[in-house]
């Protein structure tokens, strides 16, 4: 009855799997930057990551842009600071809800199938063929998605800020009784380029985040369909839990005083 | 066509142990194969004829034992160098491995365009004269391995390992799966396709029909080494019981299958 005993094997468990991790991570990272690169891939994951995720990322943040609006117009008349929703729908939008919600909704539509197509390859031997071709997985597979990753999500995320401010601008306009030109104004006043940057600089690690635990889990899924289910499952779960933390982390970094 | 005996073997594996927690596969194991031979590894399921194959492949790492390529150490070398290794290579695997986001032709132009930096246009006429060679008419080659049977599968596989012109192939498993008659065809391109190519092939089976077509050479995997090995002539005359059990497919005999009775 030693209770040391599972927790020092979950730990070293843990250690064993942060290890892996960032020895996988530092050999796709060296696999981006040296060439060969494969652009035919690269623009087919951008495609994939940036293009297809317009729809997803344009409703999610047109929707938080138009609920903040309503909130804080709410919440705010409660001691007559109604005149700041620009700035509250703007702030919050560049800083914390665009990247994060882009992250998040990313980390499903794209981790997910991330691990999926990788965990598939692996199961189905394809990635042992595409070794004994000659070809590096970690070029083939891992980097064009890591790259894709990291300079898509900064793009999704300033066009999702951009349709975030807009739906709070639709909500004070036409339903709170802004004016259309001191509502535009405010907004533009008040918001500094280092709210935009952070945000940038967040999508850019969730991005990469997103990638990397899409392809970690499926190259190393094993058994079946039932493996690329729990690797799919991984994927996502692991990319939020991060996203999460990193956003914390990152924030800390700019704006801790 | 076996060659001179006193030549580097294109092959050596040597004392090779291979173990999967408490689960012993290879014991021991040694193998050669000559220049331009074709060798026919033969055993029951699970005896871990896949395993042997991924060893010399660079799959995976066997704990002990040494594994000679051209008389080259292979075991434990960097990316880099696994990968000019690797291009000696052409491997049909055993579910066929097809990469199934490329189109069957760009499949069979894979290791043209990324191993051996062809262009596209030249590795696409290449791709499709394989696909002739393996007796698939030119239409399937803008197909998806998602719309081809297991055989047609099998033979773009075939045309795959063979489209870099390697100087050694691996086939494992080339016939389990399919109908007698679609096995044979597969045969008669595994032993045309090597004959015009002069390849050194290593094969795993355990169709006797396609081992005696296939093999220069046939041994027989058992308990994690090679308990027999000989000319196709002699499998029938080998004096050996296990190869004897094996070879008529008897469940009487000194092999033990592992299964327990409910
Ligand atoms: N990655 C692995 N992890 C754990 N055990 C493995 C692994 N690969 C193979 N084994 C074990 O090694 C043994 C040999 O497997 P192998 O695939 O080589 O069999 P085989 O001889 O090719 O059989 P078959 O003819 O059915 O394909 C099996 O008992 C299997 O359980
Ligand atoms: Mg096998």
């Amino acid at each position: 009855m030693n209770i040391f005993q599972p927790i020092g094997k979950a730990f070293l468990g843990f250690l064993g799997a942060a290890g892996r991790l960032t020895l996988f991570a530092v050999i796709s990272v060296s696999h981006c930057v040296r060439p060969p690169i494969y652009p035919r891939l690269i623009g087919r994951q951008m495609i994939e990551i940036g293009y297809y995720s317009l729809p997803v990322v344009g409703l999610t943040t047109l929707f938080s842009g138009m609920v903040l609006a309503l909130q804080s117009y709410t919440g705010f008349a409660r001691f007559s600071a109604e005149s700041a929703v620009p700035n509250v729908v703007v702030l919050s939008m560049t800083r914390e809800l665009g990247p994060v919600l882009a992250g998040l909704m990313v980390a499903g539509r794209i981790g997910a199938a991330m691990a999926a197509e990788i965990g598939t390859m692996r199961v189905t031997e394809q990635i042992d063929a595409l070794t004994t071709l000659s070809t590096n997985p970690h070029k083939y597979l891992v980097a064009p998605r890591l790259i894709a990753g990291l300079t898509m999500l900064p793009l999704l995320v300033l066009v999702g800020d951009i349709i975030g401010v807009f739906g709070g601008y639709l909500i004070s306009v036409y339903k709170l009784g802004f004016n259309p030109a001191i509502y535009i104004k405010n907004t533009w006043q008040y918001m500094e380029s280092l709210d935009v940057v952070s945000g940038l600089v967040k999508a850019a690690v969730f991005g990469f985040i997103v990638a990397l635990m899409g392809c970690y889990h499926g190259y190393h899924s094993r058994g079946g369909a039932q493996g690329v289910g729990a690797a799919t499952t991984n994927a996502v779960v692991s990319a939020s839990i991060l996203i999460l933390i990193s956003n914390y982390l990152i924030t800390e970094m700019f704006f801790a005083k | 066509m076996t060659a001179a005996t006193n030549s580097t073997p294109k092959i050596r594996a040597t004392n090779l142990h291979k173990r999967f927690g408490r689960k012993v596969v290879l014991d021991g194991l040694d193998l050669d194969v000559a220049v331009g031979e074709s060798v026919v590894v033969i055993g029951g399921s699970g005896t871990g004829k896949s395993v042997l194959l991924k060893s010399i492949l660079g799959l995976m790492e066997p704990e002990e034992g040494s594994i000679e390529i051209d008389g080259q150490p292979v075991i434990g070398l960097s990316t880099g160098d696994r990968e000019k290794i690797n291009r000696k290579f052409g491997m049909l695997f055993q579910g066929g491995a097809l990469f199934d986001s490329l189109k069957v032709w760009e499949n069979i132009a894979f290791g043209l365009i990324q191993g051996g930096h062809t262009d596209r246009a030249k590795a696409r006429d290449i791709a499709y004269a394989k696909l002739a060679d393996v007796g698939l008419t030119p239409d399937v080659g803008e197909l998806w391995p998602a719309e081809l049977s297991g055989g047609m599968q099998k033979r773009v596989g075939l045309a795959r390992a063979i489209a870099t012109t390697p100087e050694i192939i691996f086939f494992d498993e080339p016939t389990t799966g399919l109908d007698p008659i679609m096995a044979d065809v597969i045969n008669d391109l595994i032993v045309k396709c090597t004959r015009e190519l002069g390849a050194t092939t290593l094969s795993i089976t355990h169709d006797m029909a396609s081992a005696r077509k296939i093999a220069d050479r046939i041994a027989m995997l058992y308990n994690g080494k090679i308990i027999w090995q000989g000319p196709t002539s002699q499998i029938d005359s080998s004096g050996n019981e296990f190869v004897d059990q094996f070879i008529h497919g008897r469940a009487e005999g000194p092999i033990r299958m592992e299964v327990r009775a409910p």
